[in-house]
């Protein structure tokens, strides 16, 4: 630097900071605990707090990435693609919200399935995508939950769903209700032919995804802390117009309730599932 | 205001009442006044088919639940006989939000199953508006796996404003017990014919709603979400309900036009309340009408057909 430029105002000076600016979002806030965490960190800690262990929202495919080994995937049902039969319009069009939704997630809905293994015991697994309208249960969801089940059943491998979601998506109104039907037929086919199927809750599952496929699991998995339910607490606290309970809905109240069978997590989401699918598969154990 | 009325009713309510004074005249004086009544009448008639021909999907929201509407005990009544009502899940308690039992359908042993409703503030109470809590869910089941045990056909009655959204419902599990229902009735060796009667509100109707055949009486309603919570949700306005209404198609005419249900029942003039006799004749040629399509198919046969229709639900396109 020249003594010139030294001598020179501050505010000239601002192309020297703006450089040396941290990029956008390298730095973010835990929910859990309010510390400031380094993204590329969390992001190695599949998106869990390194200092409390909180258990963020993670995307679907970021969530089959990290839970499948890196070898031999194929995504399955990857072409069914929605359509707005109803021509369904609140304060926005059905197909703007669509639009925004496969334009802000990159995806075409609110469930990814891929065929794939984990620590090489092969599985179908499923994820949704919460902030793909807010992992809404509609016809896609349907279709491509009950490709991912007929592909266990067809090949006898065990399937996996990762839940997020608000419930049905209203813009698809009966269709939507439909698909709790049309999920949980599906798995009762699978459950006959002695496939296992693990549901795996995660922050949130409620409203038609929880009272449908989600609770169906031969073994019901929940995240640490998922809010899991069938109505919000917001509608409940409105019905009995009383304080609810502390944790109320959360997986731990859940496995207290009987109504999950054990609590993972998402560190050793991988081994854990690994292990026991090859336990419902009769297989040796797989090589951790 | 007559409070047996709904708001685009009264119309009708006030010929009706003037029809009655006139009445009441007539047996004082001496007056010749039949002429008049029956004119009157005429015009109530004629006044009502134009209010009922062009209502809206909210005006039939309201209908389907009018404080006068008959309930599933009203049609057992009507319609059965013999019936045995079961109670409790045998596990936790008896919801009465649900009755289900045995009963004989044109002498025929069958297994009936529906949400009720209260008529006055006690017994709606009782009844919890008509939403089931997990038990109730759990009952139904069991009356259901009864029904197979002993291949008996199964009716059931909808007529919810949807499962109860309560702490205790939560606790034990309703989403568990809405979740299992749709399985097992997927599956169930024995025919399934299924009746939205009033209000079809979504998963807490679903679940004792699938089936080899799903009717709609003609004012019934049948929806993901209550027309007002998805205002609230989607305009931020309950005030929105009767836009959700329309946009949620809720009603028989649409949802037979979508194919998401198979039959639509019809109504006598003015609504199932205005002539509840004439209603369970209806259903009952309906009802009877399904039972003798399905119990002459193969049980496999049957399964087939309805996991197919199940799995026909949606709407996407392939690319």
């Amino acid at each position: 630097m020249s003594w010139f430029e030294k001598l020179v105002p501050s505010r000239i000076r601002t192309d020297a900071t703006t450089k040396r600016a941290v990029p956008e979002g390298l730095w973010m806030r835990c929910d859990g605990c309010g510390a400031t965490l380094y993204r590329p960190e969390v992001e190695r800690h599949e998106d869990v707090c390194p200092k409390c262990s909180h258990h963020m929202r993670m995307g679907a495919r970021r969530r089959l990435d990290s839970f499948l080994d890196e070898d031999g995937r194929e995504e399955i049902a990857a072409g069914v693609e929605p359509v707005d039969v109803l021509k369904f319009r609140d304060s926005k069009k059905y197909r703007d919200r669509l639009t925004a939704a496969q334009k802000a997630t990159g995806e075409k809905d609110a469930l990814v399935v891929m065929q794939g293994r984990v620590h090489g015991v092969p599985v179908v697994a499923a994820a949704f995508d919460f902030s793909f309208m807010g992992g809404s249960m509609g016809s896609v969801v349907g279709e491509r939950f009950v490709r991912a089940v007929d592909t266990a059943a067809r090949e006898g491998i065990p399937l996996v769903c990762f839940s997020a979601s608000g419930g049905a998506r209203m813009q698809e109104a009966l269709f939507s209700l439909m698909q709790m039907a049309k999920t949980s037929a599906a798995l009762g086919r699978l459950r006959a032919k002695g496939v296992p199927y693990i549901s795996v809750m995660t922050d949130p599952t409620m409203g038609g995804v929880s009272a449908s496929l989600a609770m169906l699991g031969d073994i019901n998995v929940a995240e640490p802390g998922a809010l899991i339910g069938f109505a919000g607490p917001r509608v409940i606290q409105q019905t009995v117009r009383e304080t609810l309970p502390e944790g109320f809905q959360r997986a731990e109240f859940l496995v207290e309730k009987g109504a999950v069978d054990l609590i993972i997590d998402r560190r050793q989401m991988r081994q854990r599932l690994a292990s026991l699918m090859a336990m419902m598969t009769r297989r040796p154990a797989p090589s951790l | 205001m007559n409070p047996d009325f709904l708001d685009f009713e009264q119309p009708i309510a006030e010929l009706e009442a003037k029809i009655e004074e006139l009445r009441y005249v007539g047996d004082d004086a001496e007056v010749n006044i039949q002429e008049e009544i029956s004119r009157l009448q005429a015009k109530c008639k004629s006044l009502t088919e134009s209010i009922f021909s062009k209502l809206t999907a909210w005006q039939v929201a309201q209908l389907a639940r009018h404080p006068r509407r008959p309930y599933t005990l009203d049609y057992i009544g009507r319609l059965f006989t013999d019936f045995e009502e079961l109670h409790g899940d045998r596990a936790y308690a008896d919801d009465a939000a649900i009755v289900g039992g045995m009963a004989r359908f044109d002498g025929q042993p069958v297994v009936v199953i529906g949400h009720q409703k209260g008529r006055d503030t006690k017994e709606k109470i009782r009844r919890n508006f008509g939403m089931p809590r997990p038990e109730g869910y759990r009952k139904a089941l069991r009356l259901m796996r009864l029904a197979e045990r002993f291949r008996l056909p199964v009716f059931t009655f909808i007529d919810t404003p949807g499962a109860y959204p309560g702490v205790g419902a939560e606790e034990r599990g309703q989403s568990e017990a809405i979740a299992m229902n749709l399985q097992v009735m997927a599956g169930l060796r024995t025919p399934i014919i299924c009746t939205v009667i009033g209000e079809g509100g979504s998963g807490g109707a679903l679940a004792i709603g699938v089936g080899d055949r799903v009717m709609m009486l003609q004012y019934s309603t049948y929806s993901v979400i209550s027309p007002e919570g998805c205002a609230s949700i989607l305009w931020k306005s309950a005030e929105r309900a009767s836009d959700a209404a329309e946009a949620l198609g809720i009603t028989s005419a649409r949802l037979k036009e979508l194919g998401l249900i198979d039959t639509i029942i019809p109504e006598p003039l003015g609504g199932a309340h205005r002539n509840p006799e004439q209603m369970a004749g209806n259903l009952h040629t309906a009802l009877a009408e399904a039972l003798q399509t399905f119990s002459a198919m193969d049980t496999d046969a049957l399964l087939e057909r309805r996991y197919g229709r199940l799995m026909g639900y949606g709407e996407y396109k392939e690319g």
